[in-house]
């Protein structure tokens, strides 16, 4: 065959198959993409055409719940939270102890934050760790802000001091 | 009369236990067989005094109707100078008695104590750097070279007849390691660091609980010492320094994916995979282990599949999380742990 | 005038005085007045009645405790009900039964020994015993909230700080130990006061009753003591709800440091239980033997070292914390000299039984079964101080097998035959003595059948503190038999209860002497008038109402129209000055509320100290405003 007929047929047929997707009319939606997102937590409160449906509240079950504040505490160390958030005082990532919350600071918020990850270095806890400890390691975060009541919140922490210079010093029941 | 036969058969129960795990009169090591002789000692002494005092005290019973002393008691509500002068004598020279007997026992004790810190051939002895985690054991054998130190959870291999130096810390609360027959405990107290010998005479599998109350689960913090011949015990720690292999066989291979893309390994490590994680027990050679979640159960793939499934079952309170698995991830995830022999 | 000459004047002059006195004396009526009260009688009744009430508490969650542990792995009990359970049994007989009791035992009997109307401080008195009563509330008001203490009688931290034991719970213990040693120091400094300087004339130091003797040291003991475990429960409260860090090991703190204070308390505290007990056992034995204690400095003398020799051994709680070995070597050798001053009292009395004329009644049963248990317990107390047993044995049930032993067998058998022994002079009845031997026969298998058993679980190496232990271990048999033993006490209490009951309606009546006992407080009626005697004896030796009828004198010259008893010198007891009594007074109990809002509040919120002090300071403005002491027109 002449080769310029196959390179125009070559074209064509490229042609072709990227108008496919290009003049794709699909009239009917698949079934699979009606579902309708009731995103809990939404950044805006402005909703056009009026409001829905009663707002979803999502609370943390383990609200007030000093044992699951301590148990918070234990797995924002565990999971490394401190890593990029030290104390709370942030360090390679944001703060945690604020007003002003960049994707919001409600429970609801926070737990979207924890399981979906954020853009610049949140990861994405979802999928790994389970529902109620996201919520323990909330409950943990409110308390730092002084959300939670104080009775329910440990007066201080014990982290432990693992420099080993330090604990050279003490050390003690040498038997000889 | 009964009483004493009631002493005496607990006497009979007690040496009977020889022969029994955890038990302090069941020496296996040199410091608590020391230790042992000691309180055979003691025991002797304290239960002869024990009687004596109790043969008195009951023999006042049958005196008190002997009318000896009757005329001056009915008067004068007190017996004659004569008594008085020789109850006196007795009095004191009891109380000269038991301050000599109290000395014997302080230099007996005294004496032991030292003995039981004097070890032979500390120099060429094993040093385990013992931490207490609620509610786990981790043991990390030191070794100035660095490729040598074995980090490992709840279960310890010692060479018989070499001295072992424990050396205690904590990561959390106030914990306790203690062996019964091989030595008394030492108490780990964090920001502190302690220090105990121990040495085993025979070979043996023996067992320690947690000797301070730690929390929820004290009852259930148990672990293993394994006191084995030097050569098996060579052969033990080289093979315990390998990093895990990555498995061939498919349903292991999978397994090890389970485990690596769940929230495992967010606190437990298994060397030779990306785990490294140090918050949990280090599951590296987790199949030769005797027991599951610090002494809790015993080690078969039932039990570990119980422990995986639902851990605040077994040992409630502990720091597991509890992670919904697959029914299909879960017994290749078992059989790939039950595999890091 | 003696005694035996006097019979209850009706007409004259005499009469007029006796009704001044019973109505200088009266208690004030009503609901108002019942918590008015300021006679010792009353209070001590009040402590005694209380802390009882917590000994059956205490009780049921040691039987709760016994049924988790019958068989093993069971499940009874979750592992935190069963770490509440065990924590709130220690505190509940360690600080709301044991030391309250003394306490009451004291208030009661010594006035009425040292041949005095009434405390050195009434009001103080009162307010001692609201103090206790708020704390009692106070923790049980925690329990009833799921917020029972968990982490130990001791509650050592970090286990007991804020980041391993969240929530109030800990900090309701912490509190509570503040309430009840507030208490217990206001008791001591009463007592002391009492004994120095309110004794009847004639009552040297050579002749006070031993009882008496022991409460003194106890009191000493209290003061020196209490303090220290005040600061133990503040660093630990403070640290909680404070963010201090005295104990907090990452900043520079030391978990040790907690366990130092605390002990400097805990050792003497089992002391400050078990002396007045000693106290008991020689009263007991005297009048039912017929004949005085033999020995009496040596008792005296005893009693006093041990006080202070028992402030010198608290790092025995801690020989397996790694102390230097030199150290330990002290605190063994005290440990065990300690025994020389308990081995001395326990020939003493020896002696004495074995030169009496013994009649055995049931508080004489309960004496034998004390010095049983008791030298049993010392005994295994001696293999506790030695070091290197005490590695293998402590925080075994060894230990609580110890210290059942001494703390049952060395205070509650004293105690349970002190109440045999002075029911019928508090209540004017005896109780029931075939009742009462066989509740010592049940008490004394039942406790035996427990505790004996737990020793040998600890050699085998079953450690404290475990809500359940595997079936392969072997621990079971003992556990099961301790079991039954604890419902077997159980019995015996019930028993105790049973007999009490009955006997205050039907039981015999004892009249002022009935066991032709020594010391003054037989010379008061039974049950004592509010002013205990109508004229203050003179006690003329160590056994005064032992005494020919012509040697022993009264005394006269006191007013009856107001509240007065008798201050004496203190080496002598020569006649000082006449001393006004404080009349019945609410100020106390309204003091002691607004401390307990101070000190419950504080818990909470740190501002409630503020309002507390304020609303303390219009108490106290109350209770010292002057006024005239009450006197009525004749």
């Amino acid at each position: 065959m002449n080769p310029r007929i196959a390179s125009a047929l070559l074209c064509g047929v490229v042609v072709l198959l990227g108008s496919c997707q290009r003049e794709k009319r699909d009239i009917r939606p698949a079934p699979t993409r009606l579902a309708i997102y009731g995103d809990a937590a939404r950044e805006s409160t402005l909703r056009p055409g009026g409001p829905v449906q009663p707002e979803q509240i999502v609370t943390n079950p383990y609200n007030h719940s000093a044992y699951d504040i301590s148990e918070g505490q234990r797995l924002y160390n565990w999971y490394n939270c401190s890593g990029c958030h030290a104390n709370g005082g942030g360090g390679i990532g944001p703060p945690l102890i604020k007003k002003d919350w960049i994707y919001g600071g409600q429970p609801a918020n926070l737990f979207d934050t924890i399981v979906k990850g954020r853009p610049n270095g949140m990861p994405s806890w979802g999928g790994r760790i389970p529902e109620y400890q996201i919520w323990q390691i909330i409950a943990y975060v409110r308390s730092l802000n002084g959300e939670q009541p104080a009775s329910a919140t440990a007066g201080r922490a014990d982290t432990i001091e693992t420099n080993s210079q330090n604990l050279v010093n003490r050390t003690s029941g040498v038997t000889k | 009369m009964s009483r004493v036969a009631f002493l005496v058969l607990c006497a009979c129960a007690l040496t009977s236990c020889a022969g029994h795990q955890q038990s302090a009169v069941d020496p296996a090591g040199v410091q608590a067989d020391r230790i042992a002789h000691l309180w055979w000692f003691f025991f002797c002494v304290l239960i002869a005094i024990f009687l004596a005092v109790m043969a008195f005290t009951l023999w006042t019973l049958t005196r008190r109707h002997r009318g000896i002393e009757q005329e001056p008691l009915e008067s004068k509500h007190k017996p004659s100078e004569a008594t008085e002068s020789r109850l006196t004598r007795t009095v004191s020279g009891l109380v000269i008695a038991t301050v000599l007997v109290l000395l014997v026992l302080l230099v007996s004790s005294i004496t032991t104590g030292k003995n039981i810190s004097e070890l032979r051939d500390k120099q060429h002895g094993l040093i385990i750097e013992t931490t207490g985690n609620q509610w786990w054991w981790q043991f990390r054998y030191l070794n100035d070279d660095s490729n040598e130190i074995l980090i490992t959870a709840n279960e310890i291999h010692i060479p018989v007849g070499r001295p072992v130096m424990i050396r205690g810390m904590s990561q959390d609360v106030i914990h306790s390691f203690w062996v019964p027959n091989l030595h008394g405990k030492r108490d780990l107290i964090p920001s502190r660091i302690t220090e105990e010998w121990i040495e085993a005479d025979h070979p043996g599998a023996y067992r320690g609980q947690c000797a301070e109350y730690c929390g929820l689960q004290h009852a259930h913090m148990v672990f293993w010492v394994i006191a084995e011949p030097p050569e098996k015990f060579k052969h033990w720690f080289d093979s315990q320094l390998q990093p895990a292999a990555t498995p061939t066989d498919p349903d292991k291979l999978r397994g090890q994916q389970v485990f690596l893309k769940n929230a495992c390994v967010f606190c437990h490590a298994i060397r030779g995979t990306t785990a490294a994680a140090q918050n949990g027990p280090d599951l590296t050679h987790f199949g030769s282990r005797r027991t599951i979640a610090a002494g809790t159960l015993p080690n078969t793939p039932g039990n570990l599949g119980g422990w995986i499934v639902d851990p605040q079952n077994v040992k409630p309170g502990n720091h597991m999380a509890t992670i919904a698995v697959n029914s299909e991830d879960l017994q290749p995830l078992i059989d790939y742990l039950e595999s890091l022999k | 005038m003696n005694r035996s000459d006097h019979v209850t004047p009706t007409t004259g002059g005499e009469a007029r005085e006796l009704r001044l006195l019973e109505q200088a004396w009266r208690h004030p009526r009503g609901i108002f007045g019942w918590l008015s009260y300021t006679t010792h009688q009353a209070i001590g009744l009040r402590y005694i009645v209380t802390a009882f009430i917590f000994l059956l508490v205490g009780g049921i969650e040691a039987l709760l405790m016994r049924i988790q542990l019958a068989v093993p792995n069971n499940t009874f009990l979750s592992p935190d009900r069963y770490n509440e359970i065990f924590t709130t049994h220690g505190t509940t007989m360690m600080f709301l039964f044991a030391v309250p009791v003394m306490e009451g035992m004291g208030i009661y009997l010594v006035p009425l020994m040292l041949g005095t109307r009434n405390v050195a401080f009434p009001r103080l008195n009162a307010f001692g015993y609201w103090m206790y009563l708020c704390g009692c509330i106070f923790l049980y008001w925690g329990v009833f909230t799921n917020a029972a203490p968990d982490a130990g009688w001791f509650a050592y931290p970090p286990l007991a700080g804020p980041q391993f034991d969240p929530g109030k719970r800990v900090d309701f213990w912490a509190q509570m130990i503040t309430f009840t040693e507030v208490s217990a120091m206001c008791v001591a400094a009463e007592l002391i006061a009492t004994i120095f300087k309110m004794r009847a004339p004639g009552m040297t130091l050579n002749r006070i009753p031993l009882f008496c003797w022991s409460m003194l040291v106890q009191s000493f003991m209290v003061i020196f003591a209490m303090p220290s475990i005040m600061i133990a429960s503040s660093f630990l409260l403070s640290d909680r709800t404070l963010g201090t860090h005295y104990v907090n090991p990452a900043e520079g703190g030391d978990p040790l440091l907690y366990q130092h204070v605390f002990w400097f308390f805990g050792h003497p505290e089992v002391y400050i239980i078990f002396i007045p007990a000693l106290g008991f056992v020689s009263h007991i034995i005297s009048a039912h033997s017929r004949r005085a204690v033999f020995g009496y400095p040596a008792m005296v003398l005893s009693v006093v070292a041990t006080g202070f020799i028992g402030f010198g051994l608290w790092v025995h709680h801690m020989f397996a914390t790694g102390l230097p070995q030199i150290g330990e070597a002290y605190f063994t050798a005290s440990s065990m000299m300690i025994a020389i001053a308990s081995g001395a009292q326990i020939f003493c009395w020896i002696a004495t039984l074995w030169t009496g004329r013994l009649r055995m009644t049931t508080a004489l049963h309960f004496v034998f079964g004390f010095i049983a248990i008791f030298v049993f317990g010392g005994l295994s107390g001696l293999v506790l101080a030695s070091v290197p047993l005490d590695l293998q044995v402590h925080d075994t049930y060894f230990v609580v097998a110890h210290f059942h032993y001494v703390l049952i067998g060395g205070a509650l058998f004293p105690l349970f035959g002190a109440f045999y022994h002075w029911f019928p002079k508090m209540t004017g009845r005896l109780l029931n003595e075939a009742l009462g031997k066989l509740n010592f026969w049940v008490l004394f298998i039942g406790f035996n059948l427990t505790f004996f058993p737990m020793h040998i679980l600890g050699l085998k190496g079953m450690t404290r503190r475990i809500y359940t232990y595997p079936p392969e271990m072997g621990w079971g048999a003992a556990n099961h038999l301790a079991t039954i033993g604890a419902a077997i006490i159980a019995l015996g209490g019930l028993l105790f209860i049973a007999n009490v009951l009955l006997s205050r309606r039907r039981g015999q009546i004892a009249g002022d002497d009935p066991w032709d006992a020594d010391t003054l407080e037989w010379a008061a009626s039974s049950p004592p008038a509010n002013y205990n005697f109508e004229y203050l004896p003179v006690a003329s030796s160590r056994s005064p109402l032992w005494d020919p009828p012509e040697e022993r004198a009264i005394v006269t010259g006191l007013r009856n129209d107001r509240r007065e008893a008798l201050v004496t010198t203190l080496m002598d007891a020569e006649p000082h000055h006449r001393y006004v009594l404080p009349g019945p007074t609410i100020w106390p109990l309204i003091t002691a509320i607004a401390v307990t809002v101070g000190f419950a509040g504080s818990v909470f919120n740190g501002w409630y100290i503020f309002w507390g002090a304020g609303l303390t300071g219009i108490g106290l403005i109350g209770w010292f405003w002057p006024r005239r002491p009450l006197e009525l027109k004749p």
